[in-house]
């Protein structure tokens, strides 16, 4: 679905006020990856790092200085109106609606812009309308809509046209946590019920937890890491941690294959690799334990690593 | 192309409808672009009040000049007017949107907006029109309709064009508004007047570069069958539909090319 090989990005920057300087900057360098059909992708990176340039570069809206970049079987920049049938873009931080237009006119814009035959555009708005339960708002102007019902009208809107494949700029950005799971739900949805590929990019590791299999992380430009996100874990967060519960305070454990971490009274934070079992053995013959648990690596932490390396 | 036609009055209709939802503010938008514009006219009448003739043009062959070529300003304003508002565009990123959607970019900035309250600075046009004409005593015949008939649009094209390549400056810039304005608004304030009054290199330059002399000058050289002060070829007088053609050409290949140099915004 997408091909991109050594792509790059550089902008041309002058600086000073009498004698200009130009600065070369690289957006993205020379980033290689293939997306299947059907997959739905996280886009990760700090900002700056270059992920909304490489969306920008795939939708056709920037032209790449160098590379190759094959999208639905097209060259987005040379090609971007056939390409534009067939993609679906959101971007969180930017309004496509109708500010000051009734939703369900944006909708109808939408579709004469698209060209959607008039039954498809029905059967789609209708399960978009219950899906995204958006007629408690389809007829009030786009700048009287809270954040998460624009943000449900935007989804809508990018989905109309039914494409195969949608690009999702930090879609969950400032929305709260209800919002922000019914943003989550649709876009599984949308995924396996209609097979469409998505591509997501955010700073929130919640949505990639949840959604994403497999996960892109640039950084300053370059791909750093291109795999499933349990991998991931495996390769940069091997170390789980044991928390128990003492019957009362003691000194930090000593146990072979663990070192304490942090101590709270009672409570031991331990931090081991390898299997859970036989650690918990050890430490249940050396001190007296009331209670234990195991936590994951949190993806948050995972990902602070891979930036630092 | 039909299609296309049909798609912009979708765009323009529903953001009319919006606009009337509140009668009393549009009312009151309306009238103010009216009476702004009037002042603009007050300003020409001191100029006329203080002097019989400008240069080979009686006052009110120079107010005919002036009727059209506020007329045909007013309503390229009314149809590509948001223009002003396209270098914020550009800078905030929002131009993005345009270029994921199947439809060319250009007709998409020129459907995006619609301030039908503009209607009212094409009124003073008009009544002053109405004034010259019944004060002229102009021969009307099948000539000269059909010549102010093709001559208003021709002029909307032309100033429209210009409108459009100096936008695309804004593709560098990022805000070259104010050198836009100068070509813009500024031309219209040449066009009102005729333009053998000016200086030979501001002649050449408006009837060969930004070409405002065929907004009114020409065709106006025709209506009021006046000989060319300049002795210029008399087919200029019929060439402002041409020109208005190869306007929207150079307009549309320099948009194409400054599109590619679309950097977009960070987000």
């Amino acid at each position: 679905m997408i091909e991109v090989e050594h792509l790059s990005k550089q902008f041309v920057v002058r600086r000073g006020r009498f004698r200009r300087e130009r600065h070369v900057v690289e957006a993205v360098r020379d980033i290689t990856f293939r997306v299947r059909g059907g997959e739905l992708l996280g886009y990760l990176g700090p900002n700056g790092a270059g992920k909304s340039t490489t969306i920008k570069m795939l939708t056709g809206i920037l032209v790449p200085s160098s590379g190759r970049v094959s999208v639905a079987g097209l060259d987005p920049s040379k090609r971007r109106i056939e390409l534009a049938k067939r993609i679906g873009a959101m971007f969180g931080q930017r309004v496509q609606l109708w500010w000051d237009l009734p939703l369900i006119d944006s909708f109808e814009l939408l579709r004469h812009i698209y060209k959607v035959p008039a039954d498809r555009y029905r059967t789609s708005l209708a399960r978009f309308r219950e899906v995204l339960d958006l007629d408690p708002f389809l007829h009030t102007p786009v700048r009287q809509l809270s954040l998460g019902q624009r943000i449900r009208g935007e989804l809508t809107a990018s989905m109309l046209h039914e494409p195969e494949l949608l690009f999702l700029d930090e879609p969950t950005i400032g929305l709260d946590v209800v919002a922000k799971q019914r943003v989550r739900d649709f876009l599984v949805e949308i995924n396996r019920e209609r097979g469409v590929t998505v591509l997501l990019t955010t700073h929130d590791l919640g949505d990639i937890e949840r959604l994403c299999k497999r996960l892109l992380v640039i950084d300053q430009g370059s791909l750093i890491w291109d795999g499933r996100i349990d991998e991931l874990r495996e390769r940069y967060g091997g170390e789980r941690t044991l928390i128990v519960d003492l019957e009362e305070p003691a000194p930090p454990l000593q146990i072979d294959g663990a070192r304490v971490e942090r101590v709270d009274g009672p409570r031991q934070w331990l931090r081991f690799r390898g299997p859970a079992a036989e650690l918990t053995a050890r430490v249940a013959s050396a001190a007296r334990l009331v209670d234990l648990q195991i936590t994951e690596p949190d993806i948050e932490e995972i990902v602070r690593r891979i930036y630092q390396a | 192309m039909v299609d296309s036609v049909v798609l912009w009055r979708r765009l323009v209709g529903a953001q009319i409808r919006s606009q009337l939802q509140y009668r009393t503010s549009f009312v009151l938008d309306a009238c103010s672009a009216f009476l702004i514009s009037f002042i603009d006219f007050l300003a020409v009448l001191v100029i006329f009040h203080n002097t019989q003739r400008l240069g080979a043009w009686s006052i009110r062959e120079v107010a005919f000049l002036y009727a059209m070529s506020s007329i045909s300003f007013a309503l390229t304003d009314l149809l590509v007017g948001h223009f002003d508002q396209f270098p914020q565009k550009i800078r905030d990123g929002n131009f993005d949107i345009l270029l994921v959607r199947p439809r060319g970019t250009l007709f998409q900035v020129i459907g995006s907006d619609f301030q039908l309250r503009r209607l009212g600075k094409a009124l003073q046009g008009v009544f002053v029109l109405v004034y010259v004409i019944g004060s002229l005593a102009i021969p009307w015949d099948a000539g000269r309709i059909a010549m102010v008939v093709v001559m208003i649009p021709a002029a909307i094209v032309i100033f429209a064009s210009v409108w459009t390549i100096g936008s695309c400056l804004s593709f560098w810039t990022t805000d070259g508004g104010e050198f836009t304005n100068a070509f813009t608004y500024g031309g219209n304030f040449l066009a009102q007047y005729p333009i053998d009054i000016f200086s030979s290199w501001l002649r050449r330059f408006l009837a060969y570069i930004v070409p405002l002399a065929f907004v009114c000058y020409f065709p106006a050289l025709y209506i009021l069958d006046k000989p060319d002060p300049l002795g210029l070829p008399r087919a200029l007088e019929f060439s402002s539909p041409l020109v208005a053609v190869a306007g929207v050409c150079v307009a549309g290949l320099v948009w194409r090319f400054a599109v590619r140099h679309y950097r977009s915004a960070g987000g």
